[in-house]
């Protein structure tokens, strides 16, 4: 996983609630059995008509936002299935970052383990961010990760919370999976407390 | 002694922490993993790729059932893609010792179908699959949740998950529902209450008498759409209706461990004066026949309503979204809902693909023809439910009515193998989710009850199922 610490880019406004996942991508592009190469149909309704032409009033379709790298949205980002082709997209377009009042609790989990950093903020927050990426290129937002902040056009910075874990996972860019591993002993105990308790839990074995 | 006093979530949960990190993450033991041909591709290449293996296949179970047609599947899966993720899920199970039921099996079906149908989902359990709908397993009376692929390989390697422990809110179901009222039209009534980001960050649990007077069907559909109202799972408390349901199933204890598992299980139940940190009441008997307007499932109204007029919202984007929802789904304000008209009915899903589902729909077919112009389908949840459907001669009263009698599969509750909407179209549909594009490019959802469906494809409209039985 690419390590998440700064980010200087330009943020792109999508005022719509309830962003769902089968909007951020359709589920007739998840047939494939790799990660990447799905920025091409990001927002893919949103984004082209039914003959596959770009809809020119669709935020992404214009400049500067073709190279956006935030996205600043509003409540329930994400809702929906629990597909990790939505981060994929996401990252394939070029989005490391997501801006939201609130997220979907399973997308936003999928997000940290991309090295996308999703940021909750109060709603009038993000209205002002909103506002910032309205600017378009000459408005571009920073986000510092180790302090924990986001820096507006003006100067202004604009604190976060971020679970330690999370944080510490994105900044060094770690896999959580050789983490867990190293706590083997503890999960070879827990299986050792179960075959004694309720052996039944265990495997599945047709009896 | 409230201090004490535990939920049935809290009870599942801290008996799963394997440990407890410093910042308050758990290391939370998963007992069974389901796995399906569409999010976990990248999961075993991730696991190929670090030389690592499946730490406990014995707790994994493989099926495929997203992309798969649902008619004649004896020469295999005829969609180039969709066979290459089949067969690479193939290529998974056999490389890292999965357990599978493979297509032509009778029991293979949708993953969530066949979890509780084989007694693989247990009481007192973790489950999870690459699936939002894992919520389903909940009904159980199990903490069943959808996961993302990269947390799949996670389970994979190491039969843990990283989570941060849920908040409980407690969803209280008050009196019995009415006659023709069902589990589908309660669960959508509470998701219109709370919103579909109503249960964010918690865990629901589905109390009170109309509750525990459903069967296990009704519960599982239920506790499916939790993750519709944003929830992280929805939950049932076991009692002797889920023991009844259980035993004898292929995978459950038998004989003297299932007395010793039921013994366990009837500790679950949340001790009385729990902590909830968000109640929400709801009487049984407020509650219509349900239909969704829009392409939220929070857009849901009692099929006596009418289309909602975006001219009365207040918020500037939330008036520009809702119209935006009417253009979409082509409705007028103040339009009434009985008097939608359909082209497609689809009787299915990990929602309402149930024996249960098929006899309700059957029982109010019966002798009746599908409208002209409507195509109307049922598609088992599973092999098994089909062969049982078929048993009972309801494969029969759908066929003669004029519905198709389809292969087992997630089929056209999410576009992604050949049952689609074409654009334009509009469904009534016993699925789960009525999202711009779910059911096809441009195919517009009204979701509803497998007895409104059925209902909708006598008629040719939306209606309220009451009138014709």
């Amino acid at each position: 996983m690419q390590a998440f610490t700064t980010l200087t880019g330009i943020a792109a406004p999508l005022p719509l609630a309830n962003v769902d996942t089968d909007k951020i991508i359709p589920a007739r592009f998840l047939k494939t059995i790799k990660r990447t190469g799905l920025g091409v149909h990001l927002f893919d309704t949103l984004r082209f008509d039914g003959a596959g032409a770009e809809r020119p009033d669709f935020v992404l379709n214009t400049q500067p936002y073709r190279h956006a790298e935030v996205l600043i949205a509003h409540e329930n980002f994400g809702c929906g299935s629990s597909r990790e082709h939505a981060p994929w997209a996401l990252l394939d377009f070029g989005i490391r970052c997501v801006i939201a009042p609130s997220f979907a609790d399973i997308f936003h989990t999928n997000c940290f383990k991309n090295g996308i950093l999703p940021i909750v903020l109060p709603r009038e927050v993000c209205d002002r961010l909103m506002e910032d990426a309205e600017m378009g290129g000459n408005a571009r937002l920073t986000i510092d990760l180790a302090r924990q902040v986001v820096v507006r056009p003006n100067g202004e910075e604009v604190p976060f919370a971020v679970d330690a874990l999370r944080k510490h996972l994105l900044l060094n860019g770690l896999d959580d999976i050789g983490q867990t591993m190293q706590r083997a002993p503890a999960i070879d105990a827990y299986e050792a407390r179960v075959r004694q308790r309720a052996p039944w839990m265990l495997g599945i074995t047709a009896t | 002694m409230a201090a004490t006093a535990k939920t049935l979530f809290d009870k599942v949960w801290e008996s799963h922490i394997v440990e407890q990190l410093e910042d308050g993450t758990c290391v939370l033991y998963i007992d069974r993993h389901l796995v399906h041909e569409v999010t976990s591709p990248q999961a075993f290449e991730g696991l190929r790729l670090a030389g690592r293996t499946v730490r406990r296949p014995d707790a994994t179970i493989a099926v495929a059932d997203h992309n798969i047609q649902t008619s004649d599947r004896s020469q295999g899966i005829a969609e180039p893609e969709s066979r290459i993720q089949v067969e690479t899920l193939e290529r998974n199970v056999a490389a890292f010792g999965v357990p599978y039921f493979p297509v032509r099996d009778a029991r293979q079906g949708i993953v969530h179908i066949i979890g509780p149908e084989q007694g693989i989902s247990l009481p007192g359990m973790t489950i999870v699959c690459g699936d939002s709908h894992t919520s389903t397993h909940g009904a159980m009376g199990a903490l069943a949740f959808g996961i993302g692929t990269s947390e799949v390989e996670h389970v994979l390697a190491t039969q843990t998950l990283l989570q941060r422990p849920a908040k409980n809110m407690l969803v209280q179901v008050d009196g019995q529902l009415a006659p023709g009222i069902t589990a589908k039209d309660l669960v959508l009534a509470v998701i219109g209450r709370i919103g579909t980001a109503g249960g964010t960050g918690h865990v629901i649990e589905y109390a009170g008498e109309a509750v525990r007077g459903l069967d296990m069907a009704g519960r599982m559909t239920v506790c499916n759409m939790s993750i519709e109202a944003g929830a992280r799972a929805g939950m049932i408390a076991p009692d002797d209706t889920t023991f009844a349901y259980i035993e004898g199933r292929p995978y459950a204890p038998k004989g003297e461990a299932f007395d010793h598992a039921v013994e366990y299980w009837r500790t679950l139940p949340s001790d009385p004066g729990a902590h909830y940190d968000r109640v929400v009441t709801l009487h049984a008997s407020e509650i219509a026949p349900m239909v969704t307007w829009g392409t939220s499932p929070e857009t849901v109204l009692p099929i006596t309503g009418v289309v909602p007029d975006p001219a009365a919202v207040e918020d500037k984007a939330a008036r520009v979204q809702m119209q935006r929802m009417l253009d979409y789904m082509a409705l007028t304000p103040g339009q009434k809902l009985a008097e939608i008209p359909v082209d497609v009915v689809f009787i299915g899903s990990c929602t309402n693909g149930r024996i249960e589902d098929i006899r309700a729909a059957a029982a109010v077919v019966r002798g009746k023809r599908v409208a002209p112009g409507v195509r109307a389908m049922v598609v088992p949840g599973s092999g098994l439910v089909k062969l049982q459907a078929e048993a009972e001669g309801l494969d029969r009263v759908m066929l003669d009515a004029g519905f198709e009698w389809r292969e087992a599969g997630c089929s056209m509750c999410l576009g992604m193998n050949p049952d689609k909407l074409t654009p334009g179209q509009r469904c009534a549909s016993t699925s789960n989710r009525n999202f711009e594009g779910r059911q096809g490019p441009g195919g517009r959802t009204h979701l509803l009850s497998p007895a409104m469906a059925a209902a909708a494809a006598i008629t040719g409209r939306l209606t309220d199922v009451r009138e014709l039985t």
